[in-house]
């Protein structure tokens, strides 16, 4: 569960004032599916880090299931990101020295996971994701949507409870875009909250919900029945 | 993070860029390679003067005529000096702490026997100079206890001196003729070896009066005296002055202990050897500064994956962590392979020039690696730092 309340995010750009998020309340629960659609600018990215613990509001209070996060010293806030929180990123941000298998096990290797588990659980992935003939090359030879189904793999190899996508179909085509998106609605169907950024009208009302951005406010926030 | 994967890691990052890695290790392992052979060569150099110097026994006092003041002038130069005779040294016999009394002249002489001649170098000593400097006789025996006034004409031949004249023969008994004079001989030296180009046992030794006649001298060059191990060398210094003084009148001749000459020389030793370490530190530093720009490069251009790193759960610490160990592997890299370079070229130089004294300081080889991993941590910790600090969400929104 995700409870934002009164959360502002001020950025200084030499002496203008940008207000990234302005008095921004929002609640998630468990297991939702939640997309986040706004202009560019509207504070979606800003929301979603601050969510996902790598950014901090001016003001305002985090609780993430029901314990106040906004406090919490680096280390604690690092841990929940690494027990709770997968990124997905539009650019995929995979590690380019490093294989498909390496990248995707690097969360395990943060998180301290001894290697015997970390082997059971990377080729699991692989498999899952349909990339055991890939494991062992580099993102440079890879397409990009296989690109980012290691990025996913690598997201949700820990089994975090909160999936954070922005953007995550940015640098896809349409096709391959929307079988990125299934990727991420099979995570939700195992119970993991999905919360996606898109720019795309379509992609968003695959959500169960809709939240709609401008100026750093939501504009509107309402259920949505997926066809 | 555990400690294998944190090298894992840091090893994948130091191959991913062979070439750069192995360039800027290699400016480390030429300040070590630097270090370790220079420190070689001056260790050798030590080792070898200074036991050139022992090997003659360390308690040693060596008076010679003139006295030299402390600001440089020599009383002997003004002429007024009275030269140091043998009368001297049968006196210094009866000090104290003597052991034995040794009266020496040095010169170069033609020596002729049988047919055959040679230019040598001709010692004047007398009986006890073979147990004063620790000499050993290989044949026969050392000059016999004569009157020292008037010693009979015999002479003892250096190594090299008895193969060159009288090739495997026994001279024993042998008459040589050293410049104008007759000697029998009555023994030979036991090789004393090379020192570079200077050869010890191209010698002969007669008595200390003959050497006078032959190189027709007043004085001495030198008395020595072997004073009883242990006994206060101050005290030997002390009582020998008082006998000359008595003698002489005042003081117109140098004492000089050996131990003395030993600690200066050993600490100009030091001095040198450490000069020529700091000499190949300077190329280590120069390496140091190239490692240090190549870690600042390495952050820069990693800023996208120390955002990532943050976003899967890396703490501030494990990132600082991560870059350190990086620069310092890479630096013990290059000091392992400096010190095998080092550690082989001198191998390969004494293999290949004999007479160069070299000697690896293994106290200065872990000193040079200790300073290299010194070096990677020194280097890394600012660029560590700068890619702890760095915020996740601007070093993310960087490609
Ligand atoms: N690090 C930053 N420094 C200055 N301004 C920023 C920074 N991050 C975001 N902003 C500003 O905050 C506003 C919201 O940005 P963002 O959340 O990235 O929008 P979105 O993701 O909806 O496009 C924008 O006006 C942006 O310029
Ligand atoms: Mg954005």
């Amino acid at each position: 569960m995700i409870d934002l309340t009164a959360i502002t995010r001020i950025f200084h750009m030499g002496d203008q004032v940008v207000r990234a998020l302005d008095d921004v309340s929002v609640r998630i629960s468990s297991g939702e599916y939640v997309s986040i659609m706004g202009p560019s600018g509207s504070g979606k990215s800003t929301l979603l880090n601050i969510i996902g613990l790598l950014d901090k509001p001016n003001s305002g209070n985090y609780a993430l299931d029901g314990k106040n996060v906004t406090a919490l010293s680096e280390n604690e806030q690092a841990q929940i990101r690494r027990e709770k929180i997968g990124f997905v990123f539009q650019t995929f941000h995979l590690v380019p020295r490093l294989t498909a298998a390496e990248n995707i096990e690097l969360p395990l290797i943060l998180g301290g996971i001894p290697p015997k588990d970390r082997c059971l659980r990377v080729d699991a992935a692989l498999l899952a994701f349909e990339l055991q003939d890939r494991a062992q090359h580099r993102p440079a030879e890879l397409s990009g949507g296989q690109r980012q189904r290691v990025a996913i793999a690598r997201a949700t190899i820990m089994q975090p409870t909160v999936i954070l996508a922005d953007e995550p179909t940015g640098n896809l085509d349409h096709h391959i875009g929307g079988e990125v998106m299934s990727l991420l609605e099979k995570l939700y169907e195992s119970g993991t909250t999905l919360i996606v950024v898109t720019h795309d009208r379509e992609l968003g009302a695959r959500a169960h919900r809709q939240i709609i951005m401008r100026d750093g406010k939501i504009l509107t926030d309402q259920a949505n029945d997926p066809a | 993070m555990n400690t294998i994967d944190t090298f894992h890691f840091v090893f994948r990052s130091l191959t991913a860029h062979r070439l750069r890695t192995i360039l800027s290790a290699s400016g480390i392992a030429i300040g070590i390679a630097a270090v370790i052979l220079l420190t070689s060569i001056g260790e050798g150099v030590q080792r070898f003067v200074l036991s050139e110097f022992t090997q003659f026994g360390t308690n040693i006092v060596t008076i010679t005529p003139g006295k030299v003041s402390t600001h440089g002038g020599s009383l002997g130069a003004i002429g007024s000096a009275r030269l140091l005779t043998i009368e001297d040294a049968i006196a210094l016999k009866h000090s104290r702490y003597t052991q034995y009394t040794n009266a020496s002249v040095m010169g170069n002489a033609e020596i002729r026997t049988q047919g055959r001649s040679r230019r040598v170098t001709v010692y004047g000593q007398g009986p006890d100079f073979s147990r004063a400097f620790n000499m050993q006789v290989g044949i026969g025996q050392f000059l016999p206890d004569d009157d020292p006034r008037n010693p009979r004409a015999y002479v003892v031949l250096g190594s090299k001196a008895h193969t060159e004249l009288f090739g495997g023969d026994n001279p024993l008994g042998a008459i040589l003729q050293v410049g104008g004079s007759r000697f029998r001989v009555i023994g030979v030296m036991a090789s004393k070896g090379q020192i570079l180009d200077f050869d010890l046992d191209d010698t002969v030794f007669i008595p200390t009066m003959r050497a006078l006649e032959v190189f027709n001298r007043e004085g001495l060059m030198e008395i020595n005296i072997a004073y009883q191990p242990g006994a206060p060398v101050e005290a030997v210094v002390d009582d020998i002055k008082r006998v000359l003084v008595a003698r002489h009148g005042r003081e117109d001749f140098t004492v000089i202990p050996q131990q003395q000459m030993l600690s200066t020389m050993s600490t100009v030793l030091n001095v040198l050897k450490f000069a020529v370490a700091a000499l190949g530190g300077i190329s280590l530093l120069v390496g140091a500064v190239g490692m240090v720009t190549l870690m600042h490069i390495a952050v820069a251009e990693r800023v996208a994956e120390i955002g990532l790193l943050t976003a899967l759960g890396a703490t501030r610490t494990r990132i600082r962590i991560l870059f350190l160990m990086e620069s310092t592997a890479l630096s013990t890299l290059g000091g392992l392979a400096g010190l095998m370079i080092g550690a082989g070229v001198a191998w390969l130089l004494k293999l290949l020039v004999s007479n160069l004294p070299v000697n690896i300081p293994w106290d200065y080889v872990l000193g040079a690696l200790a300073l290299s991993v010194l070096i990677g941590l020194a280097a890394g910790v600012i660029p560590a730092m700068r890619a702890a600090k760095l915020n996740p969400v601007d070093a993310l929104r960087t490609e």
